[in-house]
């Protein structure tokens, strides 16, 4: 294995998505992410690639969509408010059918908000990206390793499904340091006879475009989408399971509030609380199956999370109300402390411990 | 037989969806006969907008990527940046660049992005029924200015070539009409030549097309080139506002 | 073994790299490391802390709230955390810039004047490094030649020529008698 090496967050995904072929970024500053940008200003020159700070993270997003539209891999990173801007740019990657790569390292909101870690546009992220019928397909890294193996991973699924891949971490995932190997594997190579990049005497011409006035038409581009977004769901759904064997409560977390929950319930298994966790990995595709299997199993499930209560939803739908779903959150940038997670493990629990 | 007339290669046989009368059309072939006539039809990525040339990928016959409202100088940007050995052009109305799009507009200006930006200036908002365009006249009444435009409460109309003349990195800005003959072919080098620098990478270049919408301007087509001629050509004065690698 | 450690001062006075400095000294040693910054405006002039977790066993949490070891380089920093400090823990502080008695119950307590000795020694600016060489002579998950040799890799290319001096900064805290 490669030798392992201790990178920020924001700065191991930015050399992985170089890594992964990515010639073209376009970005705006916003903390807690303008690492990334950094770092790709510094990088892109060395090796023939382009980094460009876009006058608005609309610019960027348009940018990207420019490039990406050419067949090129290309990538924009934000933290939410940005994010937000950009929406009518993931609109339209969906409704063009493009292959891209968006980072959110989330903060707190809504409006301008704070800097500090969130998790609070989960549901931005898989339901309301943009308007229209559309998703994109969404990983959640919980350590700086994964924060670099998923930009890998992203492009590649976004090259396979010709859609947006966006990475949903928080300010702790962009900005802590941990050990991480860059050894990623292969990039995949997919079929770009669709891109637009000039080649129309060789060829018939093509057209990049969302816009379709006959709404039989439109309804069939939108209808043959979802069959593309059923294959995903077949195929990518990704989660870790964390102590299940055993588990009469369940908890559901990402990112960070996963590596809370982790600790938590190694103590309250000290506690003799036999409590596991299902980590989602694509919090679109959302790990249903897995979820609603445990729900035959565990008495309770704990959300914990960084919103005022976002994933809990998708819990709740997964497992069709089987089983009560408890809500531990911290909102506005703060993370949930270990006490926090075991007293609601323990309420979970039935409060006897 | 000789042919002395035809339909340039850049454009589709698609049928035109524009109104009777509208200058568009001229524009489009301006535009396919520059390509046609510089040889990179082949290479060339038409950037389409928000507005009556929405279909303007359907009717350029090259690649092409539809923008949404506003954003086509910054999709140009990411193609040539992705794509430099490409000619790109983005094909805007006025609500989409001089609005909603100032700032891309101005900025792929101000970094000199080596694209060709075709500028149609009606001063109205077609495609929406006739609306108040930055580029709306004072004065003019629209559907939402009923009662004329009124510097008063809504400002002054935008002078694109004048305000881009202030930007370090524009390299060639110039504004035609086509409301005669003689303009047309003005028109027609104009254009030609946008796309002659983007070929020799000389920088960005938009050229600023007065046109006419007879239909939401309520006027029969031959009145409205009369309009034109009287109302913008005072406002909007033709003539090079820029040109970087003029001797 | 998990050790979690918090490191907190002014913005400047180079918090985040002796974390950083820590951290892959950890890495190095074939440890489990995870390093957090605090992030934002106040790291330009106000506090800053870093939490560094260097264990045996895979990390779960980077947030340290509770450290086994607390190195406090101002006086805001050591209220601030004192008593969230672990029974049992250590508590490292800067004595030249923090006056008075600190008294804690349940942890051991070290003040060493590390900005005098920066200063008296020509190393402004590493009191920092000599605050967390005093933390590896008291402990022994860390050792002062691990840290030497995780220096080469946290001192970039530019500053080469300041590595001496960060390690005898390091060598004069691991060395410095109360």
């Amino acid at each position: 294995m490669a030798e392992k090496v201790l990178m920020k967050g924001n700065e191991a995904l930015a050399e992985a998505a170089i890594m992964a072929g990515c010639r073209h970024y376009f970005g705006y500053p916003i903390t807690p992410q303008t690492e990334v940008a950094a770092y790709m200003a510094k990088r892109m020159p060395k090796i023939g690639g382009v980094f460009l700070q876009a006058e608005s993270e609309i610019a960027a997003i348009n940018m990207v969509i420019g490039a990406a539209a050419t067949g090129k891999r290309a990538m924009t990173s934000s933290s939410s408010p940005g994010i937000a801007l950009k929406s009518e740019g993931l609109s339209y990657l969906a409704g063009c059918d493009l292959p891209a790569l968006i980072v959110n390292v989330q903060r707190g909101g809504p409006g301008l908000g704070g800097i500090q870690p969130s998790q609070s546009d989960y549901f931005h992220a898989t339901r309301g990206a943009g308007h229209g019928d559309f998703h994109m397909i969404v990983l959640a890294p919980s350590s700086v390793q994964e924060m670099a193996s998923f930009v890998f991973k992203g492009f590649n699924l976004a090259e396979k499904y010709r859609m947006t891949t966006m990475i949903l971490a928080d300010g702790t995932m962009g900005q802590m340091m941990e050990p991480v190997s860059l050894e990623m594997g292969e990039i995949e190579s997919y079929d770009k006879s669709w891109c637009a990049c000039g080649g129309s005497d060789k060829r018939p011409k093509n057209i990049v475009n969302s816009l379709f006035l006959q709404a039989e038409e439109l309804e069939q581009f939108n209808i043959r989408r979802y069959e593309k977004y059923a294959e995903v769901e077949k195929n990518e759904v990704m989660y870790e399971e964390y102590m299940m064997d055993d588990a009469e409560i369940c908890i559901a977390a990402f990112g960070i509030a996963a590596r809370v929950s982790k600790n938590a319930i190694d103590e309250a298994r000290k506690m003799g609380i036999k409590v596991g966790m299902i980590r989602p990995i694509t919090l679109w595709p959302f790990p249903k199956e897995v979820f609603n299997k445990a729900a035959d199993k565990v008495k309770a499930f704990v959300s914990v999370e960084m919103s005022m209560g976002q994933l809990i939803e998708d819990v709740e739908l997964a497992t069709r109300c089987k089983k009560p779903v408890l809500l531990c959150n911290r909102s506005g940038g703060m993370i949930p402390t270990l006490e926090d997670v075991i007293a609601k493990i323990k309420e979970a629990n039935g409060g006897a411990n | 037989m000789a042919v002395v007339f035809k339909k340039p290669e850049a454009l589709t046989d698609a049928v035109l969806h524009y109104c009777p009368g509208c200058t568009h059309g001229i524009v489009h072939r301006l535009v396919a006969e520059a390509l046609d006539e510089l040889g990179v039809r082949g290479k060339a990525v038409a950037i389409a907008s928000v507005g009556c040339s929405v279909f303007s990928y359907n009717y350029f016959n090259c690649d092409a990527v539809q923008a949404a409202h506003g954003r086509a100088p910054a999709v140009a940007t990411g193609v040539k940046r992705a794509c430099p050995e490409s000619i790109v052009f983005t094909y805007q109305g006025d609500g989409d660049l001089a609005a909603i799009g100032t700032a891309e507009t101005v900025h792929s200006a101000a970094r000199g992005e080596n694209i060709t930006v075709i500028f149609i200036n009606n001063a109205i908002y077609g495609m929406t029924g006739g609306q108040m365009a930055p580029t709306t006249l004072p004065g003019q009444v629209t559907q939402t200015s009923p009662y004329g435009r009124d510097t008063n409460t809504v400002g002054f109309p935008v002078k694109v070539c004048e305000m881009l003349s202030q930007v370090d990195g524009a390299t060639y800005l110039e504004r035609v009409a086509v409301n005669n003959v003689k303009n047309v072919k003005a028109a027609k080098a104009a254009i030609k030549k946008a796309f002659q620098n983007q070929i020799e990478g000389k920088g960005f270049s938009l050229v600023e097309v007065l046109s006419t919408c007879p239909t939401n301007w309520g006027l029969t087509p031959e009145k409205a080139l009369t309009w034109l001629e009287e109302n913008m050509l005072p406002y909007y004065p033709l003539g090079v506002y820029k040109d970087k690698y003029a001797e | 073994m998990t050790k979690q450690v918090l490191i907190a001062g002014f913005g400047g006075q180079g918090v985040l790299f002796a974390g950083k400095l820590l951290a892959y000294e950890g890495l190095l040693d074939g440890k489990e490391v995870s390093w957090l910054p605090s992030y934002g405006p106040e790291m330009r002039g106000g506090t800053a802390n870093c939490s560094v977790t260097i264990s045996d066993a895979p990390i779960g949490s980077p947030i340290v709230a509770n450290p086994d070891i607390l190195i406090a380089m101002n006086k805001p920093s050591l209220d601030k955390y004192i008593n969230e400090t672990k029974e049992g823990g250590q508590i490292f502080y800067d004595s030249s810039l923090i006056s008075g008695e600190v008294k804690r119950d349940g942890v051991e307590i070290y003040p060493i004047p590390a900005t005098k000795i920066a200063d008296e020694k020509g190393l402004k600016t590493l009191a920092n490094i000599i605050m967390l060489g005093h933390m590896i002579a008291k402990n022994d998950f860390v050792s002062l030649e691990g840290a030497k040799g995780a220096l080469s890799k946290v001192v970039s290319e530019r500053h080469k020529d300041l590595l001496n001096f960060n390690v005898q900064a390091l060598t004069l805290g691991y060395e410095y008698k109360a």
